[in-house]
């Protein structure tokens, strides 16, 4: 990758990015709430708690990606205490998962990563065959791979359009990016019938099969996309005022982003080569040869490094599999939709979701309805750190590590 | 009382436009509509689609996004309000200056959506603010946000400076301050603000 | 990966007392879990994270599950002394009568944890801790300690069941707002009435509504015998003055 460039001056500081001879507490605790040294956020206490500034940033914030709220509490301009705050958009979706059958849910599905719909329908209709044992067509598995990249390259094109928004470029990268994301769109609304809630991966296979047109069409938008990530690159990739605002902050060191259960392009940004795609080797994903990108310092300009390489990766594996497309059905005829009753038993299935691991862990009893619908969230699960990436930089700097999180609200509250 | 149309053809041609004080008034305040930037879900992702460059909002009017209620004119409320948000929404709505209006956009607006069977979802906005214009859908098309923009304009258009329909900043005795709700133990209180909201008859 | 029953084996032979027992799984995707008692619970998870073979470094999910109590009717053959009348002489007799009891089997509330390995790249393995009853015994050990990735996701298992994870750094509400008393995803919640709205109203919601409109429309009536009161006191008092 190329990063000879130099890094900023905090990058030669105290690595975690603490104010130099700050006193870390953590082994004077009491006993009862001592808990190992590294896996807590070495915060600072200062003793005059009452001189500390308390913003809270959110839920209404421009930048906030939504509605979250993070209580900060500064000394100056520096963080000394960052607490977030859930639940502005939670709207009991697995309590909906109970009361109704498994394939109501799949539109539910559409509405937790509202970006990715996609990738969440994949998730949960792997889920549930996996409960219920299905086996899915092969015509059917190329086509989920080829939505669920092309949802993992608009994602990731959107999610750098939005850090670099809030680094103050006004709007224009995320113009870009949504200029390429609406001809990826187009593509979804002719195949699913919608532009962004798409419910089209069904128990077994997928909805409605691809016409040979479609077929053609997404082989020529997938041509001009590498054509797009080049310009994005070259804008974007040397830019000085990037390189200087993010290179060095929020630094998440691998240990910790293991313990703390991050995954995604967050997980690899920091240098530990944990793809899902590779591990599970899910769908048919281990036909395809592609690279996983991995970061060496998991700061914020690795993290977007890591996406951008992750959206050639993701080309990679369109033109591929556009090019392998067997013929064949899409669903299994002998499959029963109607009067779904899986045996009871348990399943927890996940796929690389862009966000992250998204996994659903199902509980049947037999019923037509789940007994238990339980989603793992992969964008709640990477703001566990936020606190340990956020301390000792300033507030313009919080914005930007929580926007390198990229996280969605409807997945983090559900 | 607008100006007789042949009337306004002859002097136009002759370069001379003649207008009411109400026309020239409402079209300035329909023509710069500056919305807030308060997206809360799915559907805020397709309003940030409207604003961008395939399905311009600009050209209506709408460039200026801005973050603070006290600068706004429009609060497109986009996305499920939840209880918990819906104190917030409130005060957001209290701090906007007159004149303002809302845009419901999306049915969990609406009504809740379908997340209604929730306890934790509010079953539409409506309940504690005066709504001007609502669109179903779910998320609403940019062009079903720009048709909702457009009915807007229109019922801005419609406003008489004076007497029974004016707007509300220019009635001294309107109502500008909405209570806000709080946050109960096992729900809002009050559930609803009954002078803006009263629930509707079930015939069955 | 070792299988459940070796991993069982294997957490037996490092932590002395620690109480595990294999919870097999029907269904056809294979995942059985391991059901650990809570009193040793953390010094297994602290075994199963550092051991060299199974180096399970990832905790994936923490679910919370809300076992209701179960009805449970069976028939029971039971032999019992008597003393009854026989010829005419008071004796213990041994009778065997069947009979068909119902008793409630109390239900628990329940933390399953996935655990993957980023290491060795294997997984999962599930474990369950079940708390003693519904009610009032909801505590279970957190293994926040172990796993960080535990933090969020238990305070929402507290939220949303009312399992309270002794340990835990920072045991708050999650998603509801901090005044919220109860917890919405156990089986009996009910919601509160919101006054919901629905065209084609059925069930509870039609009920509701129901019970809504007659209230309303009594009180309405109550203030309207109010208004016309005076009306018609003003009406006698002119009838009284014309007379």
């Amino acid at each position: 990758m190329s990063e000879s460039q130099s890094h900023s001056a905090a990058a030669g500081e105290n690595p975690e990015g603490r104010k130099p001879g700050s006193q870390n507490l953590v082994s004077q605790r009491p006993e009862s709430q001592k808990l190992e040294g590294w896996n807590r956020p070495a915060r600072t206490e200062p003793e005059a708690d009452g001189q500390l500034l308390e913003v809270s940033m959110g839920p209404h914030h421009p930048s906030t990606h939504g509605v979250f709220r993070m209580d900060v509490a500064l000394d100056g301009e520096r963080v000394i205490r960052l607490r977030p705050v859930f639940g502005y958009l939670h709207r009991n979706h697995e309590k909906l998962g109970e009361g109704q059958s498994y394939l109501s849910s799949m539109p539910y599905t559409d509405r937790l990563d509202y970006f990715c719909s996609l990738s969440n329908n994949w998730a949960y209709a792997l889920a549930v065959e996996k409960l219920a044992g299905q086996q899915v067509p092969e015509r059917a598995e190329y086509l989920r791979v080829i939505l669920a990249e092309l949802t993992r390259f608009q994602n990731h094109a959107s999610s750098i359009g939005f850090l670099i928004q809030e680094m103050g470029a006004s709007g224009t990268p995320l113009m870009y990016a949504f200029r390429e994301r609406e001809k990826i769109l187009d593509l979804f609304e002719e195949l699913t019938g919608a532009r962004m809630m798409c419910n089209y991966m069904r128990f077994g296979g997928c909805r409605v099969d691809a016409s040979p047109a479609w077929l053609e069409k997404a082989r020529a938008r997938v041509a001009a996309l590498p054509g797009f990530v080049d310009e994005f690159e070259r804008l974007l990739a040397t830019n000085e005022i990037l390189m200087a605002r993010c290179q060095g902050v929020g630094i998440l060191r691998p240990e910790l982003a293991v313990n703390a259960g991050v995954t995604g392009p967050m997980l690899r940004a920091s240098g530990v080569g944990y793809d899902i795609r590779k591990v599970d080797g899910y769908g048919i994903y281990n036909r395809f040869s592609f690279r996983v990108p991995l970061g060496e310092h998991g700061d914020v300009y690795d993290r977007f490094m890591v996406r951008l390489l992750e959206m050639r990766e993701s080309v990679k594996i369109l033109e591929q599999a556009l090019k392998e497309i067997p013929a064949g059905p899409v669903m299994d005829p002998r499959l029963k939709l109607r009067n779904f009753r899986p045996k009871p038993g348990e399943a927890y299935g996940r796929i690389e979701a862009p966000k992250g691991e998204l996994g659903f862990y199902l509980i049947s009893d037999g019923g037509p309805n789940p007994y238990r619908y339980r989603v793992r969230p992969p964008s709640l699960i990477n703001l566990t750190i936020l606190e340990d990436m956020c301390l000792g930089h300033s507030v313009a700097d919080v914005v930007l590590i929580s926007g390198s999180v990229d996280i969605v609200l409807g997945e983090v509250d559900r | 009382m607008a100006v007789d149309e042949g009337l306004k053809t002859e002097l136009g041609k002759q370069g001379v436009f003649v207008t009411t004080l109400e026309e020239l008034y409402n079209w300035g305040r329909r023509s710069s509509l500056w919305p807030m930037q308060f997206g809360l879900a799915c559907c805020a992702i397709e309003m940030i689609a409207t604003t961008m460059a395939r399905y311009d909002l600009a050209r209506f009017g709408g460039e200026v996004f801005r973050p603070s209620p006290r600068q706004a004119d429009l609060m497109i409320v986009s996305g499920t309000v939840t209880k918990k948000m819906a104190p917030a929404v409130v005060r957001l709505y209290n701090q906007m200056a007159e004149p303002r209006y809302v845009i419901a956009m999306g049915a969990c607006a609406i009504s809740g959506g379908p997340f209604k069977q929730g306890y934790n979802v509010l079953k539409g906005i409506d309940r504690y603010i005066p709504v001007d214009v609502c669109i179903p859908g779910c998320p609403p098309r940019p062009e079903a946000l720009i048709h909702s923009f457009m009915t807007l304009q229109k019922k801005i258009d419609g406003q008489h400076l004076t007497g029974k329909g004016r707007p509300r900043h220019l009635d001294a005795g309107a109502r500008g301050e909405f209570p806000v709700p709080v946050y109960g133990e096992h729900d809002l209180e009050p559930k609803s603000n009954p002078g803006v909201w009263n629930a509707p008859k079930v015939r069955r | 990966m070792k299988t459940v029953e070796q991993i069982k084996a294997a957490i037996e032979a490092a932590v002395a007392g620690a109480g595990v027992e294999v919870v097999p799984n029907p269904s056809p995707s294979g995942q059985h879990s391991l059901r650990i008692e809570p009193g040793r619970a953390v010094e297994v998870a602290r075994f199963l994270r550092d051991d060299a073979e199974l180096a399970l470094d990832f905790l994936s999910n923490v679910t919370g599950v809300d076992w209701l109590d179960r009805e449970i009717e069976e028939t029971v053959t039971e032999t019992r002394t008597v003393t009854r009348m026989v010829d005419g002489v008071e004796q213990a007799v041994e009778e065997t009568v069947e009979e068909t009891r119902q008793r409630i089997e109390p239900g628990f509330l329940e933390a399953v944890y996935h655990l993957y390995s980023v290491a060795k790249k294997h997984g999962p393995v599930v474990l369950r801790m079940r708390t003693v009853n519904r009610t009032d015994q909801v505590e279970l050990p957190s293994l926040t300690p172990i796993w960080r990735s535990a933090e969020f996701q238990e305070r929402e298992v507290f939220d949303l069941y009312g399992i309270i994870f002794t340990g835990h750094p920072d045991l708050r509400r999650l998603l509801m707002w901090p005044g919220f008393k109860d917890h919405p995803m156990r089986r009996d919640y009910v919601e509160p009435d919101d006054f919901e709205y629905e065209p084609t109203a059925h069930d509870r919601v039609l009920e509701r509504a129901l019970a809504h409109q007659a209230a309303s429309e009594a009180a309405s009536t109550a203030a309207g015998e109010k208004a016309s009161e005076p009306a018609e006191a003003a009406e006698q008092q002119g009838t009284e003055a014309d007379a």
